[in-house]
Order: structure tokens, then sequence, then C-alpha cells
């Protein structure tokens, strides 16, 4: 008599529903993020939300424009770039191809240790060690601006960056340096010109999840970057990122109201870029993939 | 015969850690020659080749005893420069090892570091090498796609084309062939034979008809010594060694 359920099929329909169960959860996110947020378009129009500069959610005539939010994370997100990119590729670079093998079997579990430290302690040590030194190195108002909040999460982000370049580099295949060397390419050539193309794939995502981690970041932003909802024109303004929007003002704002909304809706916003993000990412490496004639 | 010797190796010794991989290793490489090397595997054939351009400089803990010429000069010397050696001293890897790039930009590649920047000067190299590698017809009309696309045969002869564009003055071969069809084999070994006339080879194979085809002389590695050198017709047909005959005749190894 045939079985009714053969091992494989169990396991198959097991992995499936869990498979499955993940979609359910981001689409269930997907939808309350949009039914919360989207009634606020009924009242301010889309146009006004996405290019208004004033964020008053509270006052009695209250705007909600977010354009200087917008800007507030903008900056932040770049500033970290500037500084996470190169710390973190130049340290995965210096592990995978200087550092000795006992250097390497230190560091890299180091790094990837730093990696686990909880945002909040990164933004207290912003918050009491940086942000008072720089207030007095450069004798501005606050020390609370985009550039801590840049150089804060710029370093949050380095183990994810590294770590995960170093992955990258560490699957090149030892026979295209050997390929390279000889013929007579210096150790400097090989890895510009060689090692780090070949892993430019694995580099990039390693950038994006570092973006990632900078735009999504919460808890630190809202404690160093100074929390002004106005479009910074400089590194040493203080800003008010989309995040920390959120933070500081869910608790206060009544489920249901303008606010409740306007706070969705940037939610929303959010959500999108970084899908867009995601998706352009996957665009490129596909694209990247494709060049180097691998298929999947 | 006058025959003018290339590259020697003088009392070589060779450790990985502390363990000797090569023994007092002396070796003649005649210009314009084919020199095969032979022996099973693990007896040290890569070690001893890839010390002819310092291919094993990398290698942590290792250690060389002895000394090894190019035109009489020491190649490890301190005073010599490396880029130098492998720039002289070309090799061709025993997995075809083709950079991720286009068949244009692999061989772009080694012109470029070595100074090359005219445009038209380079993509005449390149069609050039491609031709003397016997590639040119195969990829004539797709030099932009990806290496990675060609044959396994079509790989390696990309890699000797890329080797022959910065023209070195020795080849090193590492088992070209390991990893071929009988086919893309006999290609290879048709090319080695054009080769022999302009550049001096040395080639580790582990087919004693392709070292007997293409070699003017042999060397039988064994356990990391050289058992037997000579003229490969002498090596094949009339052994000095026993073991020599017995490697050839296929009772071991
Ligand atoms: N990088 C290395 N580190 C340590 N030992 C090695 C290394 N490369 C080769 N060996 C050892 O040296 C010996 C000779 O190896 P090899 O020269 O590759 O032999 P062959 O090419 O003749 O097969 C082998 O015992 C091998 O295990
Ligand atoms: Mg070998």
């Amino acid at each position: 008599m045939k079985r009714l359920f053969s091992k494989e099929s169990v396991y198959a329909s097991v992995f499936g529903i869990l498979a499955f169960a993940c979609l359910i959860f981001l689409a269930g996110i997907t939808l309350v993020l949009f039914k919360e947020g989207l009634p606020l378009f009924a009242k301010v129009s889309l146009w006004d939300f996405l290019s208004g500069t004033a964020w008053y959610p509270t006052h009695e005539d209250p705007e909600f424009g977010i354009l200087s939010l917008l800007a507030g994370s903008l900056w932040v997100t770049a500033g970290a770039m500037l500084v996470c990119l190169p710390l973190g590729i130049g340290s995965a670079l210096y592990i995978n191809e200087i550092a000795g093998n006992t250097q390497k079997a230190v560091l890299k579990p180091l790094v990837e240790l730093l990696a686990g430290i909880p945002s909040i302690v990164f933004g207290f040590f912003g918050m009491v060690v940086v942000a008072p030194f720089l207030q007095r190195l450069l004798h501005i108002p606050t020390g609370l601006c985009a550039f801590t909040a840049s150089l804060i999460l710029g370093i949050m982000a380095v183990p994810t960056v590294c770590s995960l370049s170093e992955d990258a580099l560490s699957y090149v295949p030892a026979s295209y340096r050997e390929a390279s060397l000889a013929l007579g390419a210096t150790r400097w050539e090989t890895l510009i010109k060689v090692v780090l193309p070949a892993a430019g794939s694995g580099i990039s995502t390693a950038a994006i999840l570092g973006v990632s981690r900078v735009m999504g970041e919460t808890m630190t932003v809202l404690m160093v970057s100074g929390g002004a909802a106005i479009i910074p024109h400089s590194f040493f303004q203080p800003v008010r990122p989309l995040t920390s929007t959120i933070a500081a003002e869910m608790g206060e704002a009544a489920v249901g109201s303008t606010h409740y909304q306007a706070l969705f809706a940037i939610a929303m916003v959010l959500f999108t870029l970084t899908f867009i993000f995601n998706i352009a990412a996957e665009i490129l490496s596909r694209r990247y993939r494709l060049k180097l004639g691998i298929q999947r | 015969m006058d025959k003018e010797i290339r590259m020697r190796a003088e009392g070589v010794n060779f450790f990985y850690g502390s363990r000797p991989a090569l023994k007092d290793v002396n070796l003649e490489i005649y210009r314009n020659q084919v020199t095969a090397i032979i022996g099973p595997s693990g007896c040290g054939k890569s070690t001893f080749i890839r010390l002819l351009n310092r291919m094993n400089d990398m290698v942590p803990k290792s250690r060389l005893e002895g000394r090894i010429f190019l035109d009489g000069d020491d190649i490890h010397d301190p005073e010599t420069d490396v880029v130098d050696i492998r720039r002289r001293v070309g090799m061709v890897f025993q997995k075809p090892n083709p950079f991720p790039k286009s068949i244009f930009e692999n061989i772009k590649y080694g012109l470029e570091i070595n100074g090359m920047r005219d445009k038209s000067v380079i993509e005449d190299k390149v069609v050039d090498s491609l031709k003397k590698a016997a590639l040119w017809e195969e990829v004539k009309g797709r030099l932009y796609d990806s290496a990675l696309r060609l044959s396994g045969g079509q790989q390696q002869r990309l890699c000797i084309a890329r080797c022959l564009a910065v023209e070195p003055e020795v080849i090193l071969f590492d088992e070209p062939c390991a990893s071929l069809d009988p086919i893309s084999t006999a290609r290879i070994e048709e090319l080695l034979m054009e080769l022999k006339q302009e550049y001096t080879i040395v080639i580790v194979t582990h087919n004693m008809q392709q070292a007997a085809r293409v070699s003017g002389n042999t060397a039988f590695f064994l356990l990391g010594e050289i058992v037997e050198f000579g003229k490969t017709q002498d090596i094949f047909t009339k052994p000095r060694d026993s073991r020599t005959e017995a490697y050839i005749t296929g009772r071991f190894g």
C-alpha cells in the first residue's frame, strides 16, 4: 500500500510553510503600514507632505512637511557612508591582504564582535564623549549634529562592511592572484585591478547592507543628531532624520490622529526608500554577474 | 653541439616549514628547448617549477637553499626585482585561470601593467598573441565576451596568449593539459611545438607520450630529488636508473 505522505513531501511542505510565513509577515507589515499611513493623504496632499519643510505636528494649525526630515536622513546617511566605506573596506583589505594568519585569527572575530554592540551604547558614547568634545573643539552651539550622527553611525556600520567585504575578498580564487603576479604585476596592481573587481559584487552588497543599517538606525540618531527639523546647511547643524522622528513622537501621538497617520506615512517613505535601494542593488549585482558570465 | 644555458638550478633545497620538498636539485634549462619534468604526484615538480619564477615567495614559512640562475643572475638575490623576473619568466597553470573579464581585457591587463598605454598598439598586440596561441579564429568575433564562457581548452589557450603578450623569454607550464580533453590537449601540444622555436619552455607533465613528443630534455623527479636528467630520447629508450624505467613503463606512479 502506498503511504499517504512520503518523507520528502513532508519536508517540502514544512519548509514551504516556513518560507511562506515570512512572506505573510512581510505582507502583513506592509499592509498595516499603508492602512495606517494612507488616510493622511485625505487631509494633507502627497506633494505638501513630501516637499513641505515645516514639521509642526502638534501645533494648533499643524504642518506635516517632511522635506527637512528627509534631508536630515540623507545627510546623515551620506556622511556615515564617507566614514564606513573607506574604514570598512580598508580594514577588510588589511585583514585579507596584509595581516598574517595569526593577526587574521584575532582581528576577524574581534570585528564581528563589534557588530554585536547594542546601538544604544554607541549613542551614549556619542552623546557624552564625542558631542561635547566636538563642541569645544569647533566652538559650535551643540555637538549633537549631523556630523556626530554620521561619525557614530558610520563607525557602527564598519564591522558589517568590513566583515562582509573580507568574506568577499577571501572568496576570490587564489588562481586570479597567481595569474596576475605571474604576468609581472606587483601585489598592489593585483589587489586594485584583479582582486577588488573580482570581489566587487560582494563588496557592493556589503556596502548596501551597511547603508541599510545606517538608514534604518534609530536609537543612535535619536541620541546624537540633535533633533532639529530643519534642512541642514552644514554637517555641524542639528538634524532630525526620519527614523528618530518616528521614535521620538510615536509615544505621544494619539492612535488614529493625523499626527499618528503622518508618522506611519513617514514609515512608508522609509520603507519605499529601502525597497528601491535593495532592488537597485539586486539589479546591479545581477548585471555584474552577467558580465562575468556567471550563471545562477 | 653546444647549447646555451638559459636557467640553471644549483644545489636547490626547498622546505615547507620543516618538511623538505626538494633535495639537492641540479638542472640546466637550455635556450629554445622544451625541458620536461616528469614524476609521480607530490614529488615536488610544481614546487620546483614555481621556484623558477619565484611564485613560491608568498608561501608562508617556506625556505630555499641553493641558487637558481637566469642568464647567470641569481633570481633569488635580494637585489633582484621579482616583478622583472616574473615578466621574463611567464607561467601557465594547471587549471586555466583567465580573469573574470572579457577575452580582450584578459590580454590587455598584462600589457597595461607593463606600461603599454597606446590603444592601437594594445589592440594589435592582443590580436597578435591570440594568433600565436592559435585562438584567434575561434574568438575573433567575440573579443568582448567574458573569458569564462570559453571552453576549458580555449581558456587555457587564452592563458597562453595572455602570457605571450608580455613577451617572456622563458615560459613555464605546470601540467597545462591536466584538465583538458584529448582534442584540446593535442592543440596545446601543437602549439608547444611552435612556441619552442621562439621561447625556452619548461613543462611539467603526467603524460609520458606528451613528454616524449614535445621535449628535448627530460628530468625525472622522485620524492623531491632528480633521479635522472638527460636527453628525452635517452631517458625514454635507455634509462640509466631502474626507477626511471619503472616509472616510464608505468609500473608505478
Ligand atoms: N603550499 C604548500 N605548503 C605545504 N606543503 C606543500 C605546499 N605545496 C606543496 N606541498 C607539499 O610538497 C610536496 C610536493 O608538492 P608539489 O610540488 O605540488 O608536487 P607535484 O607537483 O610533483 O605533484 C607535496 O608533499 C605537497 O604536499
Ligand atoms: Mg603539481
